[in-house]
C-alpha cells in the first residue's frame, strides 16, 4: 500500500509541474481529471471509468485535456493525490471509488473554484461537490432471475469487496431478482476485502464452486473469477465490463457501466460555465446501466431478462418494491410501497433469503 | 462435504501456497547467504509479465515459464549488481527494485491487458491421474506445482547436505573468515541471488499462467511481501518455508469457505487471519532466541567489500 502512495505521489508532482507548462501555453483548455482505485488494465470498474475518460478526449478533442491517477489508495491515503490535482490545474476532478468521499470533499474546500465529482458516494458538503453514480443494482436484479432460471442446485455464490451501501444493495436486488422466480433460492456471499486482487478473487470463487454454487457473481474488478468458473464448468456474470472473452461459454450477462454520457455532459457543463452541483442516480433508463448480451442461456430466460430490462428501462419495475422483508423476518416495504431513496443510498441491511451476516 | 469437495479444496490450497513457496524458498537461499533483498514482489511480477507475454507470444506456457525463471533472474542481477559489486544499501536497492518491477511490468504488460490468457494445463498421466480421489491430487496438477515441491528438497539437501552448501551458510555467517579461506564470497552471493531472482519469477509465473491465466498490473497483490514473511517464520529452514506456506495457503482458502458456510465470524477477521496467524508464528519464533539465532545468517543484509 505505501509503495502505491508513493508513485501515485511521484505521479501527482510530476504532473503539478507538467501541467504548469501546459496551462500556460494553452489556457483556455478546459482540464479533466480522474482518480481511479485500481489500473485501468483491470478490464472491470476502473477500465469503464477510463472508457468514459477517452470519451470525453473525443468528444471535445483538443478543447479539454484529460489526466488521470491509476491505482489511488483509499480513505486518507487518497489526500494528497486529490489536491495534487487541483494544484495542478485539473478544472474538474472525478474521485472514482466510495472511499474517496471524505478527501473529496476536504479538497473541495481547499480548492473552491475546481469542480469535484465523487462517484457512487453520497456527502455533498461544498457547493462545488457533486455526487453521480448508476443504478446497478437494476442490472443485479435481471441477474438474479436468469441465476434462479440457470441454477441446478438453487445456490448462487457472490463475491464481495467491502460492506458499503452499493454492494449491500446489488446483493439485495440480486436475492429479490432470484426470489421472484424461484421464492427458495439461496444465496452465498464471501467478503474479500478488497476491490481488486485477482488471485483472491480466484480462491473465493473457488471455494463457492466447492460449496456447491454453480452460479458465480461478483462485485470486484477483476475477471478472475470468470475464468474461475470457466475452469470449472459452472455460469458466471462478469462485472462493469463485458467479460465475454474471459468466458465464452460461462458469461450469462454481465452489468456494462457507461460513464461516457454522465462525464461528456459534465465537462461540458464546466466549459460552458453552467456547471451546478447535482446529485445524479441514473441507470438503464438514462443508458448508464447496459446489459451484455444473453448468453449462454436457453431462448426462454433470454427472453425473459430482456422483458425485464424492458420493464425497469420504462419505470414499470422497480427491484425495491414491497412486499419485501429484512433479513431478521422484519417488513422493510410494504405490498406495493417502493423503496425510499435515502434508504436505498444508504443501505446497510440484508432482505430475507440472503444466507450470510452482514459484517458492521 | 464429501471426498471429492475435500480433494477440490486441498487442490485449491495448493495453488494458493506455491507461488509464496516458491519465492521464499528462493529468498531463504539469497538470505543464507546473508544478503537481504527485499525486491521479491518486484521480482515476481516482472517473472508474472514476462511468463504471461511469452506464453501469448509463442502460444506455449512452458516457454513463458522459462522466459520468467529468465526474466526474475535477469532483473535480479541489478540488485546484486548494485549491492554486491557498488556495495550498496541492501534494504534501500531491494526496495527500489520492488518498485521497479512494479511499474516496469505495467509498461511491459500494457499491450497484454485484457487478454484470456493460456493455461498451463494440470498434467494427465494414464492411470494415475485416474485413481479415484487421490490420483487428481497426486497426480493431476500442474508442473510448477510439483517444481515447487523439488525445489525445495534440492534447496534443504544442497544447504545442509553438501560442501557447496556449507560454502554458501558460511558466506552468510562470516564472509571475512570465508574470505580467508579463499571461499568466492562475492560470487557466492551472485550466484544466491541470481537463485533467488529465478525462483521469484517462477513464482510469477505461477500466478499468470496457473492461478489466474490473464496479465493485469499489481496482480502479486502483496505476495512477494508475505514470501519474505515466510523465511524469517520459518526461521531460514527450507522444511519450515514449506509449512509456513501451506499454512499460508491454508488459511487462505479457509477463511472463504468458513463465509460460504455461514460460519459467523467477521469477514473482516477471517480475511485477516492469515497475517494474523503469521504474527503470531513470528512473536512464537521470537520467543525463543537461542534456536533463532543458530538459524539466522548472522551477518545478514551487512555489504561486504573485499580487503577493506
Amino acid at each position: 500500500m505505501k509503495k502505491k502512495t508513493a508513485m501515485a505521489l511521484a505521479a501527482a508532482i510530476t504532473m503539478a509541474f507538467t501541467a504548469q507548462v501546459s496551462t500556460a501555453s494553452a489556457a483556455k483548455k478546459t482540464k479533466a481529471c480522474f482518480v481511479y482505485i485500481g489500473p485501468v488494465g483491470d478490464f472491470g470498474w476502473t477500465y469503464q471509468h477510463d472508457q468514459g475518460r477517452q470519451a470525453v478526449e473525443k468528444a471535445f478533442g483538443d478543447e479539454v485535456e484529460t489526466a488521470y491517477l491509476e491505482s489511488v489508495p483509499e480513505s486518507s491515503e487518497a489526500q494528497r493525490p486529490i489536491e495534487g490535482l487541483a494544484r495542478s490545474g485539473c478544472n474538474i476532478i472525478f474521485t472514482t471509488s466510495f472511499n474517496y468521499m471524505d478527501p473529496t470533499n476536504k479538497a473541495a474546500k481547499k480548492f473552491p473554484d475546481v469542480k469535484f465529482e465523487h462517484a457512487t458516494g453520497f456527502k455533498r458538503e461544498y457547493p462545488n461537490v457533486s455526487n453521480y453514480s448508476s443504478k446497478f443494482y437494476q442490472g443485479r436484479y435481471v441477474q438474479g432471475q436468469i441465476a434462479a432460471k440457470m441454477s441446478k442446485t438453487g445456490v448462487a455464490g457472490y463475491i464481495a469487496s467491502f460492506p458499503i451501501p452499493e454492494v449491500v444493495r446489488g446483493i439485495n436486488s440480486f436475492i429479490l431478482g432470484a426470489q421472484s422466480v424461484n421464492p427458495d433460492f439461496k444465496l452465498k456471499v464471501v467478503w474479500v476485502s478488497t476491490w481488486f486482487d485477482p488471485p483472491k478473487e480466484a480462491d473465493a470463487a473457488k471455494a463457492l464452486i466447492d460449496q456447491g454454487v454453480d452460479i458465480v457473481t461478483q462485485h470486484t474488478d477483476s475477471t478472475a473469477a470468470m475464468q474461475v468458473a470457466a475452469e470449472r464448468g459452472v455460469l458466471a456474470f462478469g462485472q462493469a465490463s463485458d467479460m465475454i472473452k474471459f468466458g465464452p461459454k460461462t458469461q450469462l450477462t454481465a452489468i456494462i457501466d457507461d460513464w461516457a454520457p454522465y462525464y461528456i455532459s459534465r465537462v461540458k457543463a464546466v466549459m460552458d460555465g453552467t456547471w451546478k452541483q447535482v446529485n445524479v442516480w441514473e441507470g438503464m433508463a438514462e443508458g448508464n446501466v447496459v446489459m451484455a448480451p444473453f448468453t449462454n442461456m436457453p431462448d426462454d430466460v433470454a427472453k425473459m431478462a430482456t422483458e425485464t430490462v424492458a420493464k425497469i428501462t420504462s419505470g414499470e419495475l422497480e427491484p425495491f418494491t414491497g412486499p419485501v422483508m429484512k433479513q431478521d423476518g422484519t417488513v422493510w416495504l410494504k405490498a406495493g410501497e417502493r423503496a425510499d431513496i435515502g434508504t436505498m443510498l444508504g443501505m446497510n441491511f440484508y432482505v430475507k433469503g440472503v444466507d450470510d451476516k452482514l459484517p458492521q | 462435504m464429501d471426498l471429492v469437495v475435500i480433494v477440490s479444496v486441498i487442490i485449491s490450497v495448493c495453488a494458493a501456497s506455491t507461488p509464496l513457496l516458491l519465492a521464499a524458498t528462493g529468498e531463504l537461499v539469497v538470505e543464507r547467504s546473508g544478503v537481504l533483498n527485499l525486491g521479491v514482489e518486484g521480482m515476481m511480477i516482472i517473472g508474472a509479465v514476462t511468463g504471461f507475454a511469452m506464453a501469448q507470444v509463442t502460444g506455449n506456457p512452458y516457454l513463458g515459464a522459462l522466459a520468467a525463471i529468465a526474466a526474475g533472474a535477469f532483473f535480479s542481477l541489478l540488485f546484486a549488481f548494485l549491492t554486491l559489486s557498488l556495495a550498496t544499501n541492501q534494504v534501500a536497492t531491494g526496495l527500489a527494485l520492488t518498485i521497479l518491477g512494479l511499474g516496469l511490468s505495467g509498461m511491459i504488460g500494457e499491450g497484454f491487458v485484457g487478454q484470456p490468457g493460456i493455461k498451463m494445463e494440470a498434467v494427465n498421466i494414464p492411470f494415475l491421474t485416474d485413481i479415484p480421489v487421490v490420483g487428481k491430487l497426486l497426480f493431476g496438477q500442474d508442473v510448477i506445482f510439483y517444481s515447487s515441491l523439488i525445489l525445495v528438497a534440492a534447496v534443504s539437501w544442497f544447504l545442509f547436505r553438501t560442501r557447496a552448501g556449507l560454502m554458501l551458510r558460511s558466506v552468510g555467517d562470516n564472509p571475512q573468515s570465508a574470505h580467508a579461506l579463499g571461499i568466492p564470497v562475492i560470487r557466492t552471493r551472485y550466484l544466491a541471488v541470481l537463485f533467488g531472482g529465478a525462483c521469484s519469477g517462477l513464482a510469477g509465473a505461477h500466478l499468470s499462467l496457473v492461478y489466474v491465466p490473464q496479465w493485469v498490473e499489481g496482480m502479486t497483490a502483496g505476495r512477494g511481501w508475505i514470501a519474505l514473511a515466510l523465511v524469517v517464520f520459518a526461521s531460514w529452514r527450507p522444511a519450515r518455508v514449506l509449512v509456513g506456506a501451506y499454512l499460508f495457503g491454508a488459511v487462505t482458502i479457509a477463511q472463504f469457505h468458513a463465509q460460504a458456510l455461514g460460519i459467523p465470524i467477521p469477514a473482516q477477521f477471517l480475511t485477516s487471519l492469515p497475517y494474523l496467524a503469521t504474527i503470531f508464528v513470528l512473536v512464537l519464533i521470537a520467543r525463543n532466541r537461542r534456536m533463532t539465532l543458530i538459524n539466522t545468517p548472522a551477518s545478514l543484509s551487512q555489504p561486504f567489500v573485499p580487503d577493506r
